[in-house]
């Protein structure tokens, strides 16, 4: 891989790497960025009013800071920029010919003039050039409606065309992207935004250009799909309807959708979503800019998975009789697990609930208020060792999240990937420490199975041993994180639910410990934990976990609440089990009464990610049949058990999470732990795994298929192709679709 | 100066071009009147002739031994340590008061260009600093560097010695033309003689500076020309030029500072360093001072690349090196008089011009590198040019929109014009979309696409609209684009700007 540690391809992007412009916006919010390094100021001027701008900065943001619109194609202000569709043309004084104001960097004392004939003239000719070679499909075109080329050529766009050259217009083949990226190339023009991220971003470098002048053709070369976690930010980057979503093709017209901004739950980033909507249906799923969590860029599990939401959906409560699920009214089925609690003689411990991968923090609060009232401690969670108590401990915030921010990965100088993947846990954080690693000498390392991470790393090894030599100051990495200013350890959550994980979090625990004037201090916090879950920092932070005592009580009843990765086999046989959840997957197979709930794009609740930065969800549509909201089902259970919650709406159940930890409702922030905690933290894992001994078995991938890890995508079928194109290998049987019955129907 | 008074120039370039007349004293027959004025006039210069002794490739027909024995009895690298020892600055003051200004087509003076490499403080600078030498030559009708590498290859390395010395880069790569394979060889051997002299390397001829030189092979692209694109592709990406700024002197190859610069630029440094800028800048006009090899193809009896001043007019050019335009001066039609890319001139302009920079630009057109493409009354002209528009829309990198989708447009509207299948309005629709395109592009090669259709169309304009007229009258009326009005089909709902029902087009000149 090509790794080009220089200033000159950086792209302009906000994030801390290259930090040029939005220092008005207030983005420095969380305790890391707020030393977000700002170059001096420049003054000039743009169509006759002076505006200040970071040095820097190119003419274009000068020129949007003015208030001046300057139409672009090929600009985009997180990529490296190309400077070649010509649009953003500009005049400047004494310059004899029009500049590209991309491409130009902004100088003190500059005139621009953005709305002068020859500008007008210029960007007329580049339009009717880019419109010459366009097919006029507009209406048939899935980018109809939010095409930037449509939407430009109103201002800039003749009403008739001069070109009527006998010979045609150019005809590109279409290429193959695999089943989420439809490609519909006659309408490219050559941006190449598409190969920037692809390149910069992704780290997929065989996509290109080949060919030469009117032949330039965007592809792989050699027909290959489009292997990525991210290739569908593509989609939104393509300024025309060249890449345009396959799944979500000829479906709906973007003025049809209601927008509903929300928080991703495929894993525990929090990205930051707009949920398009048409009536009861999500029609799909666009990120929403936020510069600390996932800059513009979404992973295809969170962009492609919702149609797993029409799928296998439980729409009414269900009780079991005999071996069959019968429908039942709400109230039946709350009386059936009323009796079912009688029945089953749980006591105490014995009574269990088991927070599920996509369980909120709102339902969570509420079921644990339950069962405690229950006199039960036994809360479990959906992981491998989920009903013991956590290696880490949850009474310091800082052992289990990501100490350092999202955003705080680019400060990094050396990073050392313990028992993680995290192009596969966290996706959007991967393209960060991609994003760094190509334009800063940052040096990275892993522990665990070795994967194609997106950027190069020194290999250590893949079992407590390795870890030991590293905290041992063995090998050339060692070396290099001794002398690095800002050292991070990423530590994968499968790390405390390994065999090993009590000793390896030891020697984590010491080696920080030990070299706390640069892995923990006031401005840094260089020890992380990767959740790949999004209700794991919630349940953490709300102490959904296990009492020691609890841990070893064989339940009698159990709660799952969105549980659906645990083994059939932990469950004892005759207990009273009751799934909560929105998918009939493997937890409602093991359940004598389903209560049917809403999915995250179906309620308004609070997630927390990895950071510990809480995030509200908001509900785009209404659930499906009967199911209700979590919180709600619980809350209702708890009249029909007899033990009643004390909160009758969401408010009120709010105040009851700001009495838990007032960060879960301090919406958008992270807060930093303080030193002094952040250390006691890692003397607490220190004491409570001293002693404990490695047995040196391998770590391994918590995350085998990225594509179907939860309920939701596992009822997809778009995740279901992209399993079979990407993890497979097969062919995933889309790009046939239409090839010989199309032909006999035109 | 004289060419203030045009009539006078014109009277004077005309006994120039009669070697009867040469001896006259024409000077007297521009006075107008007797006067007692005693204020003689300033001597006439006339241009051309350069003498043997004067000319800087002395092998550059290969006629001798290209290698280091035939260049060192040529007098390469002789004292070439005591250049060096000059330091930078004395180099590039040289090269500044020699007047030489880039060979490669753009005409940049050199001494600045090369001093743009040590900007102050440019020691404290830890990064490498390079000099390209732009050996690309694959401008139509251009020829004179290969014959510098072929048979001059060593005034090259000296010469990327002493402007590598004086821009203190550490290294230079010379980008030959995939192409040009025996001339790569000559430079290689070349490179490896200098090596085994101790003229290169460390330590590079015993001055104490040390200095490498690397051959890189293109693969065959024209665009690999541009300088930005040529370090892309010496990088080993696709040769696309870069956005500028950052200049090359900033961040160039590798991210380093560089400069690019042609063969001929820098293959007679040496000589002017040796033999002083005064005697360089003797030559030629002011501010286009110096020697040049000139290429002259095309319908000339001899067509050949030949080393003369700078200013020499064009028709003695033509007449004394080329054996004169094939079927005498009258036939001539036309001359690009600087490769490809410069606009067409016709006859009367070509027996004025004088082949510098200046007077050419002054005459519409531009002396790019030298190369002279001769026409005569048997070439199609708008055949010609269609052929150029061919060349460019094949060699744009596709890279930027005015030039991708420009030169098609361009080709495909010039080849309708060879054959005159096209309205006479759509020769100013033509000459439009090559001002859509002209400056608005990354690099010169939109421009150099466009200038010869605008030469034409200037110069040439009744000969397109001659086929025009003709093709209608053979096959009825002609829309925009080429569609023929006979194969109009009514029952289709055909635009209504296609331009079928215009009037004839004598009668659009009646119209307002």
């Amino acid at each position: 891989m090509l790794r080009l540690v220089s200033t000159v391809s950086r792209p302009t992007s906000t994030g801390l790497l290259g930090k040029v412009v939005s220092t008005h916006t207030p983005q420095c919010s969380s305790a890391f960025s707020a030393t977000c390094s700002r170059g001096a100021d420049i003054t000039l001027t743009v169509d006759g009013k002076e505006v200040t701008v970071p040095q820097g900065s190119a003419l274009i943001q000068a020129c949007e800071a003015a208030g001046a619109t300057i139409p672009r194609f090929c600009y985009h202000d997180r990529l490296a920029i190309a400077g070649n569709c010509r649009m953003c043309l500009v005049e400047v004084e004494r310059s004899p010919k029009p500049v590209a104001s991309c491409a130009m960097p902004a100088m003190p004392g500059s005139k621009v003039f953005t709305n002068t004939p020859l500008v007008h003239e210029a960007r007329e000719g580049v339009m009717e050039f880019l419109l010459a070679n366009h097919p006029l499909d507009c209406p048939v075109c899935d980018q109809g409606g939010e095409c930037d080329l449509q939407d430009q050529s109103m201002r800039y766009g003749s009403d008739r065309t001069r070109f009527h050259e006998i010979t045609g217009k150019r005809a590109v083949e279409n290429k193959d992207m695999g089943p989420l990226v439809k490609t519909s190339m006659n309408r490219c023009i050559q941006c190449t935004r598409c190969v920037r991220f692809a390149n910069e971003v992704a780290g997929i470098e065989e996509l290109g250009t080949t060919g030469r002048g009117n032949d330039m053709q965007i592809g792989t070369y050699v027909e290959k799909t489009m292997d990525s976690e991210m290739s569908g930010n593509i989609v939104d980057l393509c300024p025309v309807g060249a890449l345009t979503s396959k799944p979500y093709a000829f479906h709906a017209r973007p003025w049809e959708l209601k927008n509903t901004e929300s928080v991703d739950v495929m894993d525990a980033v929090g990205s930051n979503i707009r949920i398009d909507s048409r009536g009861v249906q999500v029609m799909r799923i666009q990120p929403k800019t936020n510069d600390d969590v996932n800059e513009e860029w979404i992973n295809d599990k969170t962009r492609y998975a919702f149609d797993g939401l029409r799928f296998q959906r439980l729409t009414t409560p269900l009780v079991k009789q005999g071996d069959r699920f019968v429908p039942a009214t709400w109230e039946n089925a709350l009386t059936a697990i009323a009796e079912g609690l009688t029945a089953s003689g749980a006591k105490g411990d014995e009574i269990q609930a088991v927070a599920g991968h996509l369980a909120d923090t709102e339902a969570m609060v509420a079921l644990k208020d339950l069962v405690n009232r229950l006199g039960s401690d036994n809360l479990g969670l959906d992981q491998p060792g989920g009903n013991r108590p956590p290696i880490h401990g949850v009474d310091v915030r800082s052992n289990y999240l990501f100490n350092a921010t999202i955003p705080g990965v680019e400060k990094a100088d050396a990073i050392l990937l313990v028992g993680t993947n995290p192009r596969h846990e966290a996706a959007v954080l991967n393209s960060r420490i991609r994003k760094s690693w190509l334009h800063t000498p940052v040096e990275i390392a892993l522990i665990g199975e070795r994967a194609d991470t997106a950027y190069g790393y020194d290999y250590l090894g893949d079992s407590a041993k390795a870890l030991a030599d590293f905290v041992a100051g063995k090998g050339a990495f060692a070396d290099k994180f001794k002398n690095a200013k800002n050292p991070l350890i990423i530590v994968g959550s499968a790390l405390s639910e390994h065999p090993d994980g009590k000793s390896m979090y030891n020697d984590l625990a010491n080696f920080v410990e030990k070299n706390k004037e640069r892995l923990v201090t006031p401005t840094w916090n260089g020890f992380s934990v990767l959740q790949r879950v999004a209700s794991r920092p919630a349940a953490y932070d709300v102490g959904f976990v296990p009492s020691q005592r609890a841990s070893t009580t064989k339940p009698k009843f159990v709660y799952l609440l969105n549980a659906d990765e645990l083994d059939p086999a932990s469950i004892p046989q005759d207990a009273f089990v009751v799934y909560h959840g929105h998918h009939g997957d493997l937890g409602a197979q093991l359940a004598d009464v389903c209560l049917p709930a809403t999915a995250y794009t179906e309620k308004a609740t609070t997630w927390v990610n990895t950071e510990g930065r809480t995030q509200m969800g908001r509900a785009a549509v209404s659930a499906p049949g009967v199911a209700r909201e979590d919180w709600k089902i619980v809350r209702a259970l708890s009249e029909v058990i007899g033990t009643p919650l004390p909160y009758d709406d969401v408010l009120a159940l709010r105040d009851r999470l700001w009495e838990i930890s007032p960060t879960l409702v301090r919406y958008d922030t992270t807060e930093a732990t303080s030193v002094d905690v952040a250390l006691a933290g890692l003397k607490l894992i220190a004491s409570q795994t001293a002693g404990a001994k490695a047995v040196g078995t391998p770590l391994r991938r918590p995350i085998t298929n990225f594509y179907q890890t939860d309920p939701i995508s596992r009822a997809s079928v778009t995740m279901a192709q992209c399993t079979r194109a990407f993890v497979k290998g097969e062919n995933y049987g889309f790009s046939e679709v239409g090839k010989g019955s199309q032909a006999a129907f035109a | 100066m004289f060419k203030a008074s045009p009539s006078s120039s014109q009277t004077l370039l005309r006994a120039a071009s009669s070697a009867s007349r040469v001896s006259r004293p024409f000077r007297a027959k521009l006075r107008t009147s007797r006067s007692l004025a005693t204020v003689a006039d300033p001597p006439v210069r006339r241009y051309g002739g350069l003498k043997d002794q004067d000319r800087i490739f002395t092998n550059a027909f290969c006629r001798h031994d290209h290698g280091i024995k035939g260049a060192m009895a040529r007098g390469d690298w002789h004292r070439t340590k005591d250049i060096l020892l000059k330091g930078d600055s004395w180099i590039i003051q040289s090269i500044k008061n020699s007047g030489l200004r880039g060979r490669g087509g753009a005409g940049f003076p050199s001494g600045l260009k090369w001093s743009f490499m040590n900007k102050p403080g440019w020691e404290k600078d830890p990064r490498p600093r390079y000099l390209v030498i732009n050996a690309d030559e694959g401008e139509p009708g251009t020829c004179k560097d290969r014959e510098i590498l072929r048979g001059d290859p060593h005034k090259l390395i000296e010469g990327c010695l002493v402007a590598g010395r004086s821009m203190n880069a550490t290294a230079a790569y010379i980008y030959i033309r995939g192409e040009f394979y025996q001339e790569a060889s000559h430079v290689q051997q070349a490179i490896n003689e200098a090596y085994a002299a101790g003229f290169l390397g460390k330590n590079a001829c015993g001055s104490g500076y040390s200095f490498d030189v690397y051959v890189h092979r293109g693969a065959g692209a024209y665009i690999c020309g541009e300088e930005t694109a040529l370090i892309e592709s010496i990088e080993g990406k696709q040769g696309k030029p870069r956005l500028k700024p950052p200049f090359p002197a900033d961040v160039g190859l590798f991210g380093c500072p560089t400069t690019v610069a042609n063969v001929e630029t820098v293959a007679v440094a040496p000589t002017i360093c040796r033999r002083g800028s005064s005697w360089f800048a003797g030559f030629g006009r002011e501010r286009n001072q110096g020697t040049k090899l000139y290429c002259i193809s095309g319908h000339v009896n001899n067509p050949c690349v030949v080393e003369e001043e700078m200013s020499i007019p064009l028709r003695e050019l033509i007449d004394k090196h080329c054996g004169g335009v094939v079927g005498g001066w009258d036939n001539l039609l036309g001359i690009i008089p600087g490769g490809s890319s410069v606009p067409v001139i016709p006859i009367d302009v070509c027996g004025e011009v004088l082949m510098d920079y200046d007077s050419l630009k002054d005459a519409g057109t531009g002396l790019g590198t030298g190369a002279v493409i001769v026409m005569n009354k048997s070439t199609d002209i708008v055949s010609a040019i269609a052929r150029l528009s061919h060349f460019y829309k094949h060699e744009s990198c596709g890279q930027c929109t005015p030039c991708r989708e420009g030169t098609t447009w361009m080709m495909n509207m010039m080849d309708r014009m060879v054959e005159g299948r096209g309205h006479v309005r759509e020769i100013d629709m033509l000459l439009e979309i090559t001002k859509q395109v002209e400056g608005r592009t990354i690099c010169a090669l939109g421009d150099a696409a466009a200038w010869p259709i605008q030469g034409l169309m200037r110069h040439f304009r009744p000969e397109v609209e001659r086929r025009i007229a003709d093709f209608r009258a053979l096959n009825g009326a002609v829309g925009f684009g080429g569609h023929l009005a006979s194969a109009a089909d009514d029952t289709l709902a055909l635009p209504d700007n296609l331009g079928l029902r215009l009037p004839e087009a004598n009668a659009q000149v009646a119209a307002p």
